[in-house]
């Protein structure tokens, strides 16, 4: 009898054992298709802000490809306050390169505006490059009290808005007679103090006693910048410039207020002139605008990501 | 060996520093001192032009505008940012999702005026849309509605805020998630903390820092939606969506630069304040 029981028990326990590993299995299982579940859930949602990404693009790469008769047959309403709606086809009846061709091939002007804007980013980035890069690593290779305070000076000025600091740009333009010269948007730009916290990230990332060593083993300051600062702190530098170019390929507020004579303008602030009687022409430009754009993010992409995670770290 | 070091931190530092404080330091004193006297005189006034600005009745709209464009988008902005990133986080190939998120960063702000001029006009593709779905489920009719000449400005200027800015704040949380150990993640979970626990109890409590870095990149931000709200509705837009940024562009262009100045201070000592104050809290943690 008490061996019976035993032997039932035992019994039982196995058995018992037995099922509950069995809704283990399940319940893993389970586990496992409501996970797979939730991410087959998850995609969709996460990629409907994707749509209104694509679809901008697609938008202005279509209307660009649309000769202007097509295109004012769909957005004609628009321009003259039609009551019918907009209308739209992803690919155009009679694609057409002709808004291309009198863009790049009969608008002089546009080229012009082009290398405005391609000459301003460049030389602010140029001059970052030689203002800003240095003073980073100051701050990150000599610490001290003094530099600590200055510091956050620097982060005081990266985060005043333009609107702030217009008036006192508009001053020193106006007496150094830079205003309506390009000069009046590069050198504001290029002792922005957004660059040097970007390059600072990266040149923190170097361990101390790397520089420490260097130094036993003698190299002088200088070498130690150029040959241990900048190859191993290049992330930040560089995700500076991603940044930077994309910012200021997207110039608006400081050429609207310091540049009047529309030839020294750039393509971002001519663009939106652009009125909707020449609608063809708009979506070319558009899209001829955005390429440079997309280029510099698909090369620079890391280092973009690389440069937004900087600028979240603290001092 | 210090003397040394300072000779070189000046050394590197010096060049940029006296062009911050030719191009910025020095003229914004300048400013200071202008706020204070009159604009075409230059005789000294006191805190006139102070007592002018907060009677002026535009400074005070764009001043009202702007702290509501603030307290709405930056929370909207914060809150989806972290929703999508901690549902991206599960994912192990996130890199192209990433990307997709990232890329209106990149969009030159000229060519995405031009696409929502055509979207939010109304016979724009959106009220298109909403009428056909209004014809497909039978409870509406034609929509008609005019989105950039009314008070629904300020919400397409919220929607076009967060559309440019959701892929940086989504980095950024999923920087500051992909900093919380996996090791006490995993104690909660071996201790029998759920999902929705290890959520509220672990994950977001070690997300104050990231907040703090999210909140004042946001705000920076958000003073660049000028250029949207400039280019989709020119300089005196909508009432709802006229901000300090286009009060300013405005005083400038009529060149009443005594208000100006003293509107500079204004702006200038409260930024400076908030984040003084935010870099405290980072300091206290």
């Amino acid at each position: 009898m008490m061996m019976g029981v035993g032997k039932n028990r035992t019994m039982m326990g196995v058995r018992r054992g037995r099922v509950t590993t069995g809704t283990g299995k399940n319940r893993k299982r389970f586990e496992k298709v409501k996970k797979a579940a939730g991410k087959g859930l998850l995609f969709p949602i996460l990629l409907l802000p994707g749509l209104l990404v694509i679809l901008p693009v697609l938008l202005l790469l279509s209307g660009s490809l649309m000769d202007s008769w097509e295109l004012g047959g769909y957005i004609g309403t628009v321009f003259t306050d039609g009551s019918e709606f907009i209308s739209w086809k992803l690919f155009p009846d009679y694609p057409s390169f002709s808004n291309y061709g009198k863009l790049l091939f009969e608008t002089p002007q546009f080229f012009v505006l082009f290398w405005n804007s391609m000459k301003l980013v460049l030389c602010i980035l140029a001059g970052q490059l030689i203002f800003a890069v240095p003073a980073a690593w100051g701050f990150a290779a000599y610490p001290g009290r003094g530099s600590q305070g200055l510091f956050a000076l620097y982060v005081v000025l990266m985060l005043l808005p333009f609107q702030v600091t217009m008036l006192s740009s508009y001053l020193v333009l106006n007496r150094l007679s830079f205003l309506n010269t390009h000069q009046a948007i590069i050198w504001p730009a290029v002792f922005s103090t957004f660059p040097v916290f970007l390059s600072y990230g990266g040149f923190k990332s170097i361990p101390y006693q790397m520089l420490e060593a260097a130094r036993v083993d003698g190299a002088g300051e200088l070498t130690i910048f150029v040959r241990l600062g900048l190859p191993l702190g290049k992330s930040g530098l560089l995700s500076a410039m991603v940044l930077g170019f994309l910012e200021y390929w997207n110039l608006l507020e400081q050429p609207m207020a310091f540049l009047e004579d529309k030839s020294l303008w750039p393509l971002s602030l001519y663009l939106p002139q652009i009125t909707w009687g020449q609608a063809g022409f708009a979506f070319c430009a558009s899209v001829v605008t955005l390429v440079p754009a997309v280029f510099v993010f698909i090369i620079g992409q890391d280092y973009l990501e690389q440069g937004i995670i900087y600028s979240g770290l603290k001092e | 060996m210090r003397k040394k070091r300072r000779r070189f931190f000046c050394l590197f530092v010096f060049p940029g520093f006296f062009g911050i404080t030719v191009f910025a330091l020095a003229p914004f004193l300048d400013v200071v001192k202008r706020s204070f006297t009159a604009a075409v005189t230059g005789a000294f006034v006191g805190g006139k032009n102070y007592q002018v600005i907060f009677q002026n009745q535009a400074f005070l709209l764009a001043v009202k505008n702007t702290i509501r464009f603030t307290l709405t988008g930056i929370p909207l902005l914060v809150s989806a940012g972290l929703m999508v990133a901690l549902m991206l986080s599960g994912f192990k190939n996130k890199g192209w999702i990433k990307s997709i998120y990232l890329f209106p960063l990149a969009m030159p702000t000229a060519t995405v005026v031009m696409v929502w001029k055509l979207v939010f006009y109304k016979q724009g593709f959106l009220n298109l849309f909403l009428t056909r779905a209004g014809l497909v489920t039978g409870l509406w009719g034609e929509v008609h509605k005019d989105y950039l000449g009314t008070a629904a400005a300020f919400w397409v200027l919220v929607g076009s805020y967060i559309w440019k800015n959701l892929g940086y704040t989504v980095i950024l949380w999923l920087t500051g998630i992909g900093g919380i150990s996996g090791e006490m993640l995993e104690a909660a979970k071996v201790d029998g903390a759920g999902g929705w626990q290890r959520l509220w109890r672990v994950v977001l409590p070690n997300l104050k820092g990231s907040l703090f870095t999210i909140v004042i990149l946001s705000f920076l931000n958000s003073f660049k939606i000028y250029r949207e709200a400039y280019l989709t509705a020119g300089a005196y837009p909508d009432q709802s969506m006229y901000l300090l940024q286009h009060l300013f562009n405005n005083w400038f262009v009529n060149l009443e630069l005594d208000k100006m100045a003293a509107a500079a201070v204004c702006t200038g000592g409260v930024l400076m304040l908030a984040i003084l104050l935010l870099q405290r809290l980072w300091e206290d943690r």
